[in-house]
């Protein structure tokens, strides 16, 4: 069942992750967040990662972001090792992390100031990427007046706008209500069928993960580790259909046994929907 | 002048959209109308008072009083020396104290150097300044300033300090990995996020520079309001110190409404429960 590595070292990979370890001592203790972890995710791949907390899921992505080194093994993106942060690599936070002195309008034009990109164009760009979230109505809004998705849609729309080639999202929809939840789903979808980048999409949610990904890879806690790699080969674009779909059924059954019985504990029969809380 | 600060009125410049209109909602007239009866009351108690024979002037007297003062210039001299000297300590206070902040919460190595320092004067009341301020420094602008400025910078800059290390640390992050390097993040995130910080360290400091003025001109002074007062109670003039009282009380409240405005329009943009 366990296979660390999927689609081992190709050169071609977008983002490796090569024997990635990281600790953190916690007073006289030594915690291992992440056991030589190895992951590749091909260009334009939706790679969502689920599992238990403490599996160090947003570590990992952290590493990826250049917002934390590894203790051992490194992180290639495009060839290069990842050292400190970069526009080409998009982040997401679940805390919706907008500059709350901002408007709407500002908040998706900052990494473009940071780039020096010239005020009509910056506009321009900002302008576009506000009305692919569907936000134009609340460019001039501060984040104070918008609701929980439309923060993360503004946010999502400020990563788009310096363009990166990939996008590293942490929970992002993890603060939402489930509605909610399910809209910015189809929604990321859509703008991401349109912009096509490269995802790694953290979440503690089993159907979000297969609804979203070409790839669900499961982590186990103590220490965080790659347990199972899921392919879900089901085409875009997906909709309620899809969600309501004995292959989605059959997949997410797959993915829930991998998340919630690791120990090798498997019950006799698939757990009921209804039962579960995640 | 509406001296309770009613949330109805928390709407900065932006806020057109959405959810305004029900901030909005109150009626603003309300709070404006409890201030002025309540004014009126307090003058009532303290006409009440005179009347029934306590050693307080009546507020007719005060007013007589106010106005011979303005006639011959006294008062109008008094709350300009006055007013020179808190404006001149608290500028100077707060123009210090905001990059000292800053670089305290920046630096580690400027924090370590600065904060026993600090936290040594904090512990000092700048009154307790003023005979060492005398002697080193004579009788004229100097001490007084200087112990104002002292008052005022140590309000502002810790709380400029605990501004810059309270910003939210995902801020920070948000800005790195949109490109933003050390002097951006610091521009464009650190100093937004710690204003509204400063500017309550700026209100704190200029109330305490007002309470350190008046006792410096007690002590040593040839003019001013405080001096005006010490004077009076010579003579066992009340009515002057009455005068004096309430000139320094409504020239504070004056000053603390001009900043309360900055500070709504500056920070018009935090969520406020």
């Amino acid at each position: 069942m366990t296979s660390n590595s999927p689609r081992p070292g190709t050169q071609a990979a977008k983002i490796s992750v090569q024997a990635v370890t990281k600790t953190f001592s916690l007073g006289r203790q030594t915690f291992t967040a992440l056991d030589q972890v190895s992951l590749d995710i091909a260009d334009n791949e939706f790679v969502t990662v689920v599992g238990p907390s403490g599996c160090g899921k947003s570590t990992l992505l952290n590493i990826l972001a250049g917002l934390e080194e590894p203790t051992e093994g490194r992180a290639i993106v495009d060839g290069t090792p990842v050292s400190g942060p970069g526009p080409e690599r998009g982040v997401i936070f679940q805390q919706y992390a907008l500059f709350p002195w901002l408007t709407v309008r500002k908040n998706v034009e900052f990494g473009l100031r940071t780039a020096r990109v010239p005020r009509a164009q910056r506009r321009e760009r900002a302008e576009y990427f506000i009305r692919m979230v569907g936000l134009e109505d609340f460019a001039d809004a501060l984040p104070k007046m918008l609701s929980g998705g439309m923060r993360q849609r503004c946010a999502i729309a400020r990563a788009y706008a310096v363009n990166p080639s990939i996008l590293l999202m942490d929970e992002p929809f993890g603060a939402l209500d489930a509605l909610t939840r399910v809209k910015l789903q189809e929604q990321l979808l859509d703008t991401w069928s349109k912009e096509q980048r490269t995802v790694m999409f953290i979440t503690h949610d089993v159907d979000e993960a297969v609804f979203l990904a070409n790839r669900v890879v499961v982590m186990a806690a103590r220490p965080g580790r790659i347990y199972d790699v899921i392919d879900v080969d089901l085409p875009y674009p997906r909709s309620e259909e899809f969600r309501l779909s004995p292959e989605f059924a059959a997949l997410r059954n797959r993915v829930w046994h991998s998340v919630y019985h690791q120990d090798g504990t498997t019950p006799s029969s698939p757990p009921s929907p209804s039962l579960t809380t995640a | 002048m509406a001296v309770i600060t009613e949330p109805a009125a928390h709407t900065g410049r932006d806020n057109r959209l959405a959810s305004s209109q029900t901030r909005r909602g109150r009626p603003r007239g309300l709070p404006l109308a409890l201030n002025a009866v309540s004014i009126a009351l307090g003058i009532g108690v303290w006409w009440a008072l005179a009347a029934l024979g306590v050693k307080v002037p009546q507020p007719t007297e005060v007013v007589s009083r106010a106005w011979d003062l303005l006639a011959d210039g006294t008062l109008e001299n008094d709350i300009l020396v006055s007013l020179g000297r808190v404006l001149a300590g608290f500028v100077l206070g707060t123009a210090a104290a905001i990059p000292i902040g800053f670089l305290m919460g920046w630096y580690g190595v400027v924090r370590g150097l600065v904060e026993p320092w600090i936290q040594f004067f904090r512990t000092i009341p700048p009154l307790a300044i003023i005979p060492l301020a005398i002697v080193l420094m004579g009788i004229d602008e100097a001490p007084k300033i200087f112990v104002i400025f002292l008052a005022a910078f140590l309000a502002c800059v810790i709380s400029t300090f605990q501004g810059v290390v309270s910003v939210d640390r995902t801020l920070i992050n948000a800005a790195r990995v949109l490109g933003t390097r050390d002097a951006g993040i610091f521009a464009r995130v650190v100093v937004p996020a710690s204003t509204p910080f400063i500017l309550v360290g700026m209100r704190v400091g200029l109330g305490s520079a007002w309470a350190t003025l008046v006792a410096a001109e007690l002590i040593a002074a040839q003019q001013g309001l405080g001096y005006r007062m010490q004077n009076a109670q010579l003579y066992y003039d009340l009515p002057t110190i009455f005068v004096g009282l309430i000139s320094i009380g409504i020239l504070g409240l004056l000053m603390d409404r001009v900043l309360l405005v900055a500070e709504r329009r500056l920070t018009g943009w935090q969520e406020r429960r």
